[in-house]
């Protein structure tokens, strides 16, 4: 199978989708002749036009209401927020407006709209441009919360997301967009709600998702070493929540480790071993654990940055506890 | 430009947009219409000024105090009011209530209950109007506070970059609750911003029905040829309390009492019966009749059923049914 990377996934994604459907479109910043800062738009305002590559002004909230607009006149707008830092300026729109709109109007709306944004830590972007707030969305009913850690992972929901009839916030990573995976040229798509095992193991459970499930993946890589079996899950939307994925394999390992970039102290590790405590609490043999970010906004200097997010000596360390115990 | 039988067409849905948002301020009183309410009494020739200038097929999106404006668009009140009393048969199923009252199928893209929060969405169904080519037009209909929101500029300069079709319809009634515009702003006029943003900004007189009538339909026409946004303010005013707890110490009886004078309803009646077309009896029939309907939806809401519990989940997403 061939290789690309994930920005080129998302690309490909975006152009299948707008050929397929006229009614798809994409608004954000320059996102255009541009082709987006990250590149995720290269190439299609070429091929499309100002009708259905347009550039928006600087006005978040102005543009995420003009595409919850469209969506419930007939549309299927693609909304880009540059970064995921960007949509805090837009947040009325997003949970007053795009997420409520179906249930105040007694399901009379439908909203087939995806919103993007890529967030996270690693760039050296300092504490407004490296967030990761998945738990904000993932909190408000109505909206539906995808954050893919691969190429093949980043297409084939993207294009589910575009189909999808109800509001998805995707969110998208810098580091990631220059890694290379393999997608198939076949027509794919991924449903929303599935989790994926990335890796198979016997000895403990690890749940991650997006950049920081790379760190994950390369200390189970590491631990084979030392005879430790890592299962690796990743849910890949977070909302709704694949939680029989991971039940399944704690009834296979009895050790539940999550990971995430995101800040822990209300992060969505915790929604996660609420419910495993909930539905799975007989099959746990040891005590869960999480990692999370410091509860730190995001440093600017590379080594403080580096140390605010677990570290793969962190993720190792956590597992061998688990294992202890 | 208007026969006097058309004229008798706006009295009476004024007069029902009267009777009716008394009606809801009674049955808010008696504890029927629960958490805010928002009426828009003196407010009228607004309202069906507007809607009179578009087309079934155009949009419209209001604001918190909308009632008025989704009624003259074309909701039946029956079902307006079973909305407010939160029955199974108002528009939005008893889930919005008076803030939220909306029917797509009538291009009513519905209330909100975030001041300014409209405006994007607007914005949005005049793009898609555009990008469709449907020659539709939107009315955002707003208040003097929103037009101190963000998303009130945003939205403006984003209509005239991209020439969107819509028409910003302010309805300044001076005060944001308590607060008058002039004491928070140095913009004498509203419609001045839209000089900000390369559009044209139309003062219109808020408690004329054909002042109203006459610039919406004269932006709606720019509009629907191409020609973009137009920004219009119609100066008026709400003869009652904003809502709930308003003690209403921001003005004086005095100056209630002199935009009373110049109520847009009696303003419509006096013509029709100075020039012979109904006598005072006729005119007093007709307001008993509206009276009467108002009575019916009132009637009908309260006979409504409540929504079943089930209904509390459904609805959060849009589902596939197999």
């Amino acid at each position: 199978m061939r290789k690309i990377k994930y920005v080129d996934a998302l690309n490909e994604a975006l152009r299948e989708e707008m050929l397929k459907d006229e009614n798809v479109f994409i608004i954000g910043e320059d996102i255009g002749k541009n082709g987006g800062v990250f590149g995720v738009t290269k190439n299609l305002w070429e091929e499309f036009g100002d009708k259905r590559v347009r550039n928006t002004p600087i006005s978040e909230a102005g543009f995420i209401g003009c595409g919850l607009g469209a969506a419930v006149t007939g549309l299927r707008p693609v909304v880009e927020l540059m970064y995921q830092d960007f949509a805090l300026v837009a947040m009325d729109q997003i949970v007053n407006q795009v997420a409520k709109i179906r249930y105040m109007f007694g399901g009379k709306a439908k909203v087939p709209m995806v919103i993007r944004m890529q967030g996270g830590a690693g760039a050296g972007d300092a504490a407004q441009h490296s967030q990761s707030i998945e738990v904000f969305f993932a909190h408000v009913p109505g909206l539906k919360v995808v954050i893919p850690s691969t190429a093949y992972d980043a297409k084939g929901l993207l294009k589910a997301s575009i189909r999808e009839d109800n509001p998805v916030i995707f969110i998208e990573h810098q580091m990631l967009y220059a890694t290379e995976g393999q997608v198939p040229e076949e027509e794919y798509e991924i449903e929303l709600g599935k989790a994926d095992v990335k890796k198979e193991g016997k000895d403990v459970t690890v749940v991650s998702w997006s950049y920081q499930l790379h760190y994950v993946l390369q200390a189970a890589e590491e631990l084979m070493q030392e005879g430790i079996s890592v299962e690796v899950i990743d849910p890949r939307t977070i909302k709704p929540l694949d939680i029989d994925t991971i039940l399944k394999s704690i009834e296979k390992t009895g050790k539940l480790l999550i990971v995430h970039q995101a800040c822990k102290t209300g992060g969505y590790a915790g929604e996660i071993i609420a419910q495993v405590v909930e539905k799975g609490f007989y099959n746990l043999d040891a005590p869960v654990k999480r990692l999370g970010a410091h509860d730190t906004p995001v440093p600017y200097n590379e080594s403080l940055e580096k140390a605010q997010f677990p570290s793969v000596e962190e993720i190792k360390e956590a597992i061998r506890e688990l294992c202890s115990e | 430009m208007f026969d006097n039988e058309q004229l008798l067409e706006v009295l009476e849905k004024m007069w029902t947009i009267r009777k009716f948002e008394e009606k809801a301020a009674e049955l808010f009183t008696r504890g029927i219409v629960r958490g805010s309410l928002h009426t828009s009494v003196g407010q009228e020739a607004v309202a069906v000024g507007v809607n009179y200038a578009l087309n079934k097929d155009d949009y419209i999106q209001t604001t918190h105090r909308g009632h008025g404006h989704v009624i003259a668009k074309g909701a039946d009140i029956k079902i307006v009011m079973a909305e407010l009393c939160g029955k199974a048969t108002g528009y939005n199923k008893g889930k919005g209530g008076s803030m939220h009252v909306a029917n797509l199928d009538m291009g009513i893209l519905g209330a909100n209950g975030i001041v300014g929060g409209g405006n994007p969405v607007a914005t949005g169904a005049a793009f898609s109007a555009q990008y469709r080519g449907t020659k539709q037009v939107a009315v955002s209909f707003f208040g003097d506070g929103a037009s101190n929101q963000g998303t009130f500029h945003e939205s403006i300069n984003l209509a005239a970059g991209w020439n969107l079709p819509i028409i910003y319809v302010n309805e300044n009634n001076q005060f944001a609750i308590s607060t008058p515009f002039k004491t928070v702003s140095k913009t004498k006029d509203i419609a001045d911003r839209a000089i900000g943003y390369g559009i044209e900004g139309v003062i219109v007189d808020g408690m004329d029905f054909f002042d109203v009538y006459e610039k919406t339909a004269k932006a709606v026409e720019k509009a629907r040829n191409g020609g973009g946004p137009t920004l219009l303010e119609c100066k008026t005013y709400r003869f009652v309390p904003h809502s709930k707890a308003d003690r209403e110490v921001y003005r004086t009886k005095e100056e209630v009492n002199e935009w009373k004078k110049r109520c847009p309803i009696k303003q419509i009646e006096k013509l029709l019966i100075d020039n012979g077309t109904i006598t005072e009896k006729a005119a007093r029939e007709l307001e008993s009749k509206v009276k009467q309907n108002v009575l019916d939806a009132t009637e009908y809401a309260l006979n409504s059923p409540e929504p079943s519990l089930d209904e509390l989940t459904k609805d959060v997403y849009f589902e596939v049914v197999e």
